[in-house]
């Protein structure tokens, strides 16, 4: 009997991908509000995981044509222990139980839809429809990314760029360069020897001579080489140079006295959600951390958001400091500058006329966009000073951050793309 | 090599006898009696190590496949494919067929699988089965050499034989072209998506699926057709309907010698059509014809699937009987080993339980337990007849059993084989019994059980239990307005007196969307009654 055994397990097995995201797109809505839901419950530390998503049974249904209840119903059931023919059973609770088979039939559990999306799924609905505003890709950056691009044929190469079509035409032309003249001249001596033969019996010695000279064209024309190095050719390919879009992103956070514990930790989730995003979405990323009280320093990663140091607050060390590292390191021809900066505003007071001038005059003419996010309800000191900046510069947005909750709407809102409503 | 001593073979050869025979009523063209001497025992049983191999797959194949072929059991050849869990619930999704186009429900069915199964409430069906030539069988990776050799006699030998046999199958379904046609499909859906947008395409297939169970014929006989017609044939249909179905809706004002015009009164269709997606598909005014397609699509693979919504019971069983007596005759021959058998029969046990009414775990009469039974009390009749046999089955009683059962498998669906074959044996080891339940009393009355007055009845009401046409409702195409806002009217005919569910407006929108205008639901209580207006939904905004 026939037979075929095929062993499917290495083959993809992931074939219901494109029904699942066809699922997750048309239930975007729902999912991406569940999703907001959770992600302000979440630790910040257990932001990027994957997460169960629920959605009411009754707005993904399929309608088709079927009975309802009523009518007149006959069925059939096995296990009859005590009953006769012609008893009356009251009717059971909800048509269950009695009529099992229509319960199981068209009674779909009424509970609602739900499903683990992945953490990629997850951080894609998260940072849907958010970009770095005014990214522009218009220069060749030191750090070069190049693409390779074909560049016609060459000599040599791989064997696997061996152009084959071409390899062998050249050969044909070389072999036809080569035997055309010979191959005349075969004809001729060919022709002659036959007119000898005609009238001789091919023991004359014209006749040899001939057939020598026949052997000899035979085997120079049998020399030419069907293919030889000279007729290899290969696909050429050359890297060029691409524009790419360098960013840096200058993250500023104060960590003054006056920050107590729970604004601390709002500043935090917000460049947390920051750094997320930044390296989820842009490859090519510098991120400068910068921290200040009375003063500022630029730190790494890591002591950014745990290290417990505090002091007074003066905003505008800070404000120095960036503008001193974009003249040092990040030249602005080159980079499409952005700056964050969280802080609970309590600046020391003579600092904020300070802080005003240092941003209108130097920061923001150099920078793509500068958001300010102040983690207090009050106005206080900066936000005065700031508001005034904000209606004479367009790259200048300044939002206040509240509660955890807040965070991400405020985020989605400073860093949407241009066109999507938050 | 002697023709008789092996039927499978000697029947595949002309494969011009599957037409004759398709036409009248099969004949079961060497099955033997019994079942066929065997040809030699072995010196020891298969090994039994719980992890298989694929070199043991083969072996206890091998003998599979030999007995299955001394019983008559005539197959298309097999492909057994290996897969994984995930794999499986891919298949799951995908209403077990191997390649099918993109959709969002599908999408659902794999979530909500994928969450039963994480979650342990479910445990993945231990094989599927894709009726196709070859057939193709799913194994799991995670299954035992035993379940192995259960799934092989289940799927490969037992559903196989009855794709292959079955009157239904022959009819409605094309094993050989099937999976050709799901490429097509797929890709034709994929085409439509690039070309129309998916927000488009996956709302028109969200209307043709609301439609799908009313998109089969049930009357009429399809033509079989190869792939490769088919789609010479869709590039003339996609320009040839629409020229029909704008001669159908012409507005040009009738010449009153030349053109015939419709009668005022005649209702168009003539005769009520049961199939509403070819109606839609075939007179639709506003399809394009991609849309047109996608209905045939949709409506072709609906029909596809409409003989295995009609021999559940038959099916289910027929494998069962099958891997039960295949792998006791390996037994009884000493192939296999008692702890292949124990670990076999226990999942056999599981799938033939039968909880009995009012249990907490009770969903209605088990499919595989009734067929089961049924196929074993045939061969019980045939071969060891009582009194009571001879009298309900004169013709069958006492007769070779093979024959007598592929006869049963192969020229009946669920309805006729319950009608058929129920014996009061049956009836009385399963006590059955029959709930008459009036919405309008108040309470349930128990109109037969298993006693002498009780088993006609018993097995009518079983077999009409099981019978499509009474367990979804009965809508028909009446009438489409020509002279005036081209509204389509949809005749319900209630089974029974049983409503239709809510969702019944919401199908109909769907119904608009496709038709293009709009549509009404009326429903009609008695014969001479006035139809009553259910539900009407007004053209869709264009």
């Amino acid at each position: 009997m026939a037979l075929q055994i095929i062993d499917r397990r290495l083959s993809g097995k992931n074939k219901s991908v494109g029904n699942r995201e066809r699922f997750v797109r048309r239930y975007k809505q729902q999912i991406a509000e569940a999703v907001h839901r959770a992600i302000s419950g979440r630790d910040i530390r257990h932001i990027e995981q994957a997460e169960s998503i629920t959605i009411p049974r009754k707005d993904i249904r399929e309608p088709v044509f079927h009975h309802g209840p009523g009518g007149i119903r006959d069925t059939v059931h096995p296990g009859n222990s005590e009953h006769v023919r012609g008893d009356r059973i009251a009717r059971p609770p909800g048509g269950a139980g009695g009529s099992g088979a229509q319960a199981s039939d068209n009674g779909e559990a009424e509970d609602d839809f739900s499903f683990t999306l992945t953490k990629e799924e997850f951080m894609e609905l998260f940072f849907e429809d958010l970009a770095l505003p005014r990214l522009l890709r218009t220069h060749l950056g030191h750090t070069l990314q190049y693409k390779t691009r074909r560049a016609g044929y060459s000599h040599d190469g791989t064997p696997h760029n061996l152009a084959l079509l071409r390899t062998m035409r050249g050969a044909l032309g070389r072999r036809i360069a080569l035997t055309k003249a010979p191959h005349r001249e075969l004809q001729a001596l060919q022709d002659a020897l036959d007119a000898l033969l005609a009238q001789d019996d091919g023991t004359s010695e014209a006749v040899a001579a001939l057939r020598q000279c026949i052997d000899a064209l035979t085997a120079r024309i049998r020399k030419v080489a069907f293919l030889e190095p000279l007729d290899l050719r290969f696909r050429n390919r050359t890297k060029v140079p691409v524009p790419s879009s360098q960013a840096v992103m200058f993250c500023v956070m104060d960590v003054s006295g006056s920050m107590d514990q729970a604004r601390k930790d709002l500043a935090k989730r917000f460049f947390i959600l920051l750094y997320l995003f930044l390296t989820r979405h842009y490859e090519k990323i510098d991120i400068v951390f910068i921290r200040h009280h009375t003063q500022a320093a630029e730190v790494g990663e890591d002591e950014f958001f745990h290290s417990t140091e505090s002091g007074g607050t003066v905003v505008s060390s800070a404000l120095v400091l960036l503008e001193q590292i974009i003249r040092m390191r990040y030249p602005v021809a080159d980079w499409n500058i952005y700056v964050a900066q969280a802080s609970d505003g309590d600046n020391f007071a003579s600092d904020g006329d300070n802080c005003r001038h240092l941003l209108a005059g130097s920061i923001l003419p150099l920078v793509r966009y500068f958001a300010y996010v102040q983690v207090v309800p009050d106005e206080q000191n900066l936000w005065r000073e700031y508001s005034q900046l904000a209606p004479l510069f367009s790259h200048f947005a300044m939002r206040k951050v509240s509660a955890p909750a807040d965070i991400y709407p405020v985020f989605r809102d400073l860093f949407k793309k241009e066109g999507v409503s938050a | 090599m002697n023709p008789s001593q092996y039927p499978v073979l000697a029947r595949r050869a002309g494969s011009h006898h599957g037409k004759q025979i398709a036409r009248g009523e099969r004949a079961q063209r060497g099955v033997p009696p019994d079942l066929l001497p065997a040809g030699r025992h072995p010196v020891r049983p298969l090994p039994d190590p719980s992890d298989w191999t694929f070199e043991l797959i083969e072996r206890y194949h091998a003998v599979i496949a030999a007995t299955a072929a001394r019983y008559g059991l005539d197959t298309y050849p097999n492909q057994l494919e290996v897969i994984s869990a995930e794999q499986m619930m891919d298949a799951y999704a995908s209403v077990g067929m191997p390649v099918g186009y993109r959709h969002w429900s599908y999408g659902k069915e794999f979530l909500a699988t994928e969450r039963r199964y994480r979650r342990g409430h479910m445990g993945l069906a231990y094989e599927i089965v894709i009726n196709s030539n070859p057939c193709i069988s799913y194994l799991m990776e995670e299954n035992t050499t035993a379940m192995q050799a259960l799934v092989i006699a289940h799927a490969a030998y037992g559903h196989n034989s009855f794709f292959k046999g079955n009157y239904l199958f022959g009819m409605w379904t094309d094993a050989g072209s099937i999976i050709d046609y799901l490429v097509f499909a797929r890709d034709y859906v994929a085409q439509c998506e690039e070309k129309h947008g998916q927000d488009t395409v996956e709302q028109w297939l969200d209307s043709c699926h609301a439609l799908a169970t009313l998109g089969v014929d049930r009357y009429h006989r399809p033509s079989k057709k190869t792939l490769a017609r088919e789609r010479a044939e869709r590039e003339q249909r996609e320009a040839y309907a629409q020229q029909q179905v704008n001669e159908l809706w012409r507005t040009l004002p009738a010449r009153p010698d030349k053109d015939s015009a419709v009668p005022e009164h005649e209702r168009f269709p003539k005769e009520p059509e049961e199939n509403l997606l070819y109606f839609i598909e075939k007179n639709a005014p506003l399809l394009e014809p991609w849309q047109r397609e996608i209905v045939r699509i949709v409506r072709k693979i609906a029909q596809y699937f409409y003989p295995q919504r009609q021999t559940q019971v038959m099916n289910e069983g027929w494998a069962t009987f099958w891997h039960y007596t295949l792998l006791n005759t390996l037994y009884d021959e000493g192939w296999l080993t008692d702890g292949v058998m124990i670990e076999w029969l226990s999942s056999h046990t599981n799938v033939i339980h039968q909880p009995p009414a009012g249990h907490h775990a009770y969903s209605g009469i088990n499919p595989y337990a009734l067929g089961f039974s049924m196929y074993r009390d045939i061969r019980r009749i045939c071969q060891s007849p009582t009194e009571e046999d001879r009298v309900w089955f004169p013709d069958m009683a006492g007769t070779p059993w093979l024959p007598a059962l592929h006869h049963a498998m192969q020229n009946f669906k669920d309805e006729s084989f319950i009608g058929q074959f129920l014996s009061p044996r049956l009836m009385r080891d399963m006590r059955l019994f029959a709930i008459h339940d009036d919405a309008s009393k108040p309470e349930l009355l128990v109109s037969a059980i298993h006693d002498e007055d009780g088993y006609r009845a018993l097995r009518q009401t079983l077999s009409q239990q099981y019978d499509l046409g009474a367990r979804e409702p009965n809508i028909q195409v009446w009438n489409v307005n020509l002279r005036g806002d081209r509204c389509l009217t949809l005749r319900h005919t209630p089974y029974q007196g049983r409503p239709l569910a809510e969702d019944a407006l919401e199908v109909l929108k769907h119904t608009a969307r496709l038709w293009g205008f709009g549509v009404r639901l009326e429903t009609v209580k008695g014969d001479g009654d006035a139809p009553v207006l259910l539900h009407a939904v007004p053209a869709p905004a264009a």
